[in-house]
């Protein structure tokens, strides 16, 4: 089946390990089902497809904000499959990272037994600009800090997965995992029926019982409330999706008021109090008492009221101590050392520029490694030594020396691949992939799936939306379908026997017969007689 | 439900029925440009833009009158500018209200593209204007919960319709043409058939104005969609009936609905502009006092730098 009519022909993975297909072009065992699916189709009818996907997204509004426009996010007709064997890497490797970072966080804003053990030294975290003093001892109502992270992951040239980053402040982009699998399948229905894809809807589920979990002691019925920047920011499609979906309210900042150490928002029928903010406003913004006197993004005396313990804020204020990515690099130790565990996942080998010898060897090699800064997101500031020209190196240099403390070095990670359709057909594609896990102080649940983004032009490794990446649906097997035994369980039989079904009714004029007909002849008898045998109109 | 968000779905109420009505009252405009053969057209257009409330001095022309009224997206009191509205207030309040209604606003939007001001047959655009808003109107009917979300809803569509009608019904009294005919304004306010089975009478000046003014059943006259706005600002207020700001609102329509209806019809036919006016005027007070009522905040703490 390779004549010139399948969208597959001409589709050749290079040097990365590629998903979908090894080196000799044989399908790998999770892509089957894909591709003997888009084998079936012609090129016209994938790319139509395609079309139609993007025509769904602009109806539901399914945008993003890139530079105050509102633009559809790229969704890929392909989608990403992840075998149940990985997954069962994945899963525990993300759960064990995210369980090491609440012990981090915990131990950084507490006795910083990590710091008198010598495991972390002092100075990082005194220096790291997301250290806040002004939580320093605030216990939170469940032990949980970390409700909701996205562990960024990669995988290497030998098909290792590999953590690249962690994300415990506000990470982003869970809505699309949940728009884009609506959205495809309502694409391929006939792959989800028959491939058993683990679902992904109880996210929304799961984050409200987590969220309720961590609201301050002795309140029952926690208020829950989503608190958005307002409808410019470029996740807000995200942050109203979440409230619509776990049914509580979305507000800004102008919606809240403190009064006397409590919370409270704005309603027509006069103020209600707030028990759990889950914000998606940047530590700095969220309260203009304690930080940015001109934020007017958050709400004053936010920070007095979580101190007090009548408010949740989740995730937690300044935990961008324990996603910096220098801290980054001591994470395998810090698993030791909290869990006493071997880290599942393992890291990408990271030099720390602050070090001497470290630092000689980067600036020596600067042209084969990537350098990013420390407090970076969204594929700001990364420079890919291998891209560079010698002006940038040269300048990237210069930071360096500056501030060591500010940047790290990592060799060049060939991410990768996944068959995506392109302008000239299936290519493939650079892609990582962001599971997101919930913590409701029990143990953390890794949503199946995750967000995949992918680097829409030939080549390109940074996959962030903001540099023109776009995502796949990213679909786990070993869902219940795909079990050996077919006996449905007991349980889930409908009971029908038995029972008589209850009649439809109807209009009784439309129900007696031939009426109508009795009618009919009648008009063609009145017709015929009036005009005498004419045709009747 | 949060202050911000009861804002936002008053005024998606409101300017979707401002994007009906506006397409009714721009269609029987052109009509009766095209039908009366002594009209002055530049002052019957500047005479309609300023029933609309829009700035102009001297005639203006056809194409100008579609621009401001119809196409230009920038204006609020456009067809364009209502429906870009809408979306703009539904995409704020999107997480009460349903994906059916939002996934319309959003589309017709879109679909405005496809209309400029230079469209040969702009009565193609008005109906399709009229036939968005239903859709709209059909699909929240049928998805919302009849709690406060359609309360604020119906409340704005309400006061919006009614305040809409008394400015059709102004367009009588154009400057520069004999106006449309009753029978006319009972078809743009899709009254006709409803008239004449209510009525059971050929059309008649007072009789047709009675119906459109008055007329407790149909949902297109100025008292029903008044004495509607009421009803919504008292289950609103639900029992906390005592807060004066909202009795107030009621105050101003109500008094305006039962100088409609306590009048002979012949006294606010012969005075149909100032009265109509006064209802305009009414609307805008309630407005206002809904505003102030439930969606800005009683005592707002300002967080300022100058104080520390």
């Amino acid at each position: 089946m390779t004549d010139a009519g399948t969208p597959w022909s001409g589709y050749a993975p290079a040097a990365a390990w590629d998903e979908a297909m090894d080196l000799d072009g044989e399908v790998r065992e999770p892509y089957a089902r894909v591709y003997e699916e888009i084998e079936r189709m012609s090129r016209d009818d994938l790319r139509s497809r395609a079309e139609a996907l993007a025509s769904t997204y602009l109806a539901q509004g399914v945008t993003f904000d890139h530079a105050g426009e509102e633009r559809p996010f790229p969704l890929d007709i392909v989608p990403r499959v992840v075998g149940a064997d990985e997954w069962d890497i994945i899963s525990p490797g993300v759960a064990q990272r995210v369980r090491t970072l609440e012990a981090f966080l915990a131990d950084v804003y507490g006795s910083q037994r990590c710091v008198t053990d010598g495991v972390v030294p002092r100075r990082l975290i005194a220096t790291s600009q997301y250290f806040y003093r002004a939580v320093a001892g605030v216990e939170p109502a469940n032990g949980v800090r970390v409700h909701v992270s996205g562990i960024d992951l990669v995988r290497d040239q030998h098909g290792i997965w590999r953590v690249l980053e962690d994300n415990v402040r506000v990470p982003s982009g869970v809505s699309y995992v949940l728009s884009n699998r609506r959205a495809m399948s309502q694409m391929f229905p006939e792959l989800f029926g028959a491939m058993g894809i683990r679902p992904v809807l109880e996210y929304s589920r799961r984050l409200r019982s987590a969220l309720a979990r961590s609201a301050p002691e002795g309140v029952h019925d926690p208020t829950i409330v989503v608190l958005t920047p307002g409808v410019y920011n470029s996740a807000y499609y995200e942050h109203s999706l979440l409230a619509r979906t776990m049914g509580v309210e979305l507000v800004e900042g102008r919606d809240l008021e403190t009064v006397n150490g409590h919370v409270f928002m704005r309603t027509t029928a006069g103020r209600r109090r707030v028990d759990v903010i889950y914000r998606r406003v940047d530590d700095e913004f969220l309260d203009p008492v304690k930080f940015r006197p001109d934020s007017v993004l958050g709400a004053p005396g936010l920070i007095h009221a979580a101190r007090l313990g009548n408010v949740t804020i989740a995730n937690a204020i300044g935990n961008g101590v324990a996603d910096d990515k220098l801290i980054y690099t001591y994470m395998p130790d810090l698993t030791r050392y909290y869990l006493g565990e071997e880290p599942v996942l393992p890291n990408v080998d990271t030099w720390r520029l602050e070090e001497d010898e470290a630092r000689e060897e980067v600036l020596d090699r600067l042209d084969e490694l990537v350098v990013k800064p420390v407090d970076g997101a969204g594929g700001k500031g990364v420079l890919i030594g291998t891209r560079a020209s010698r002006d940038e190196l040269a300048a990237a240099r210069a930071q360096i020396l500056a501030d060591p403390r500010g940047w790290i070095a990592q060799p060049v990670v060939q991410l990768s691949t996944v068959p995506t359709l392109t302008e000239s057909g299936l290519e493939p594609r650079h892609v990582d992939l962001r599971p997101f896990a919930i913590n409701d102080g029990e143990e953390p649940w890794v949503l199946p799936g995750g967000l995949t983004r992918v680097a829409l032009q030939r080549g390109q490794l940074i996959v962030n939306s903001s540099q023109g990446g776009g995502s796949k649906d990213t679909w786990v097997l070993g869902g219940v379908r795909q079990r050996p035994h077919g006996e449905p369980p007991v349980e889930s039989r409908v009971e029908l026997a038995g029972l008589a079904s209850v009649p439809q009714s109807a209009h009784p004029e439309d129900v007696v017969a031939g009426q109508q007909q009795q009618q009919q002849q009648q008009q063609q008898h009145e017709v015929g007689g009036t005009s005498g045998g004419g045709a009747p109109c | 439900m949060l202050s911000r968000i009861a804002e936002s779905l008053f005024w998606i109420g409101r300017y979707i029925e401002r994007a009906d009505n506006t397409a009714r009252l721009l269609d029987v405009h052109l009509n009766v440009l095209l039908e009366d053969p002594w009209v002055d057209e530049p002052s019957a257009n500047a005479s309609l833009l300023t029933v609309m409330n829009v700035p102009c001095d001297g005639g203006a022309s056809r194409a100008q009158v579609l621009e401001t009224l119809a196409f230009d997206p920038q204006q609020l009191s456009s067809i364009a500018g209502a429906l870009m509205a809408a979306r703009e207030n539904a995409r704020r309040a999107r997480e009460v209200i349903s994906t059916e209604v939002w996934e319309c606003l959003n589309t017709t939007r879109m679909d405005l593209r496809r209309w400029n001001g230079r469209t040969a047959r702009p009565h193609e655009f008005f109906v399709w204007v009229r036939e968005r808003a239903a859709v709209t109107r059909g699909l929240a009917s049928a998805t919302t919960s009849r709690d406060d979300v359609w309360n604020f809803l119906e409340l704005g569509r309400s006061l919006e319709r009614a305040d809409m009608i008394a400015r059709l019904l102004m367009t009588r009294s154009l400057e520069g043409t004999a106006g449309p005919d009753w029978t006319t304004l009972l078809r743009t306010c899709s009254a006709h058939e409803a008239y004449l089975r209510t009525v059971r009478a050929l059309v008649t000046e007072e009789r047709a104005a009675e119906f459109l003014l008055v007329d407790r059943h149909f949902p297109r006259s100025i008292a029903y969609n008044l004495s509607m706005a009421e009803q919504f600002l008292t289950n609103i207020e639900g029992e906390e009936r005592s807060r004066t700001l909202a009795g107030r609102a009621q105050l101003a329509l109500g008094r305006a609905r039962t100088n409609l209806e306590y009048s002979p019809v012949r006294e606010v036919l012969d005075d149909l502009a100032s009265q109509m006016q006064s209802v305009q005027r009414a609307c805008a007070t309630a407005s206002d006092l809904i505003r102030d009522r439930y969606f800005l905040p009683d005592a707002t703490v300002v967080w300022s730098q100058e104080a520390l």
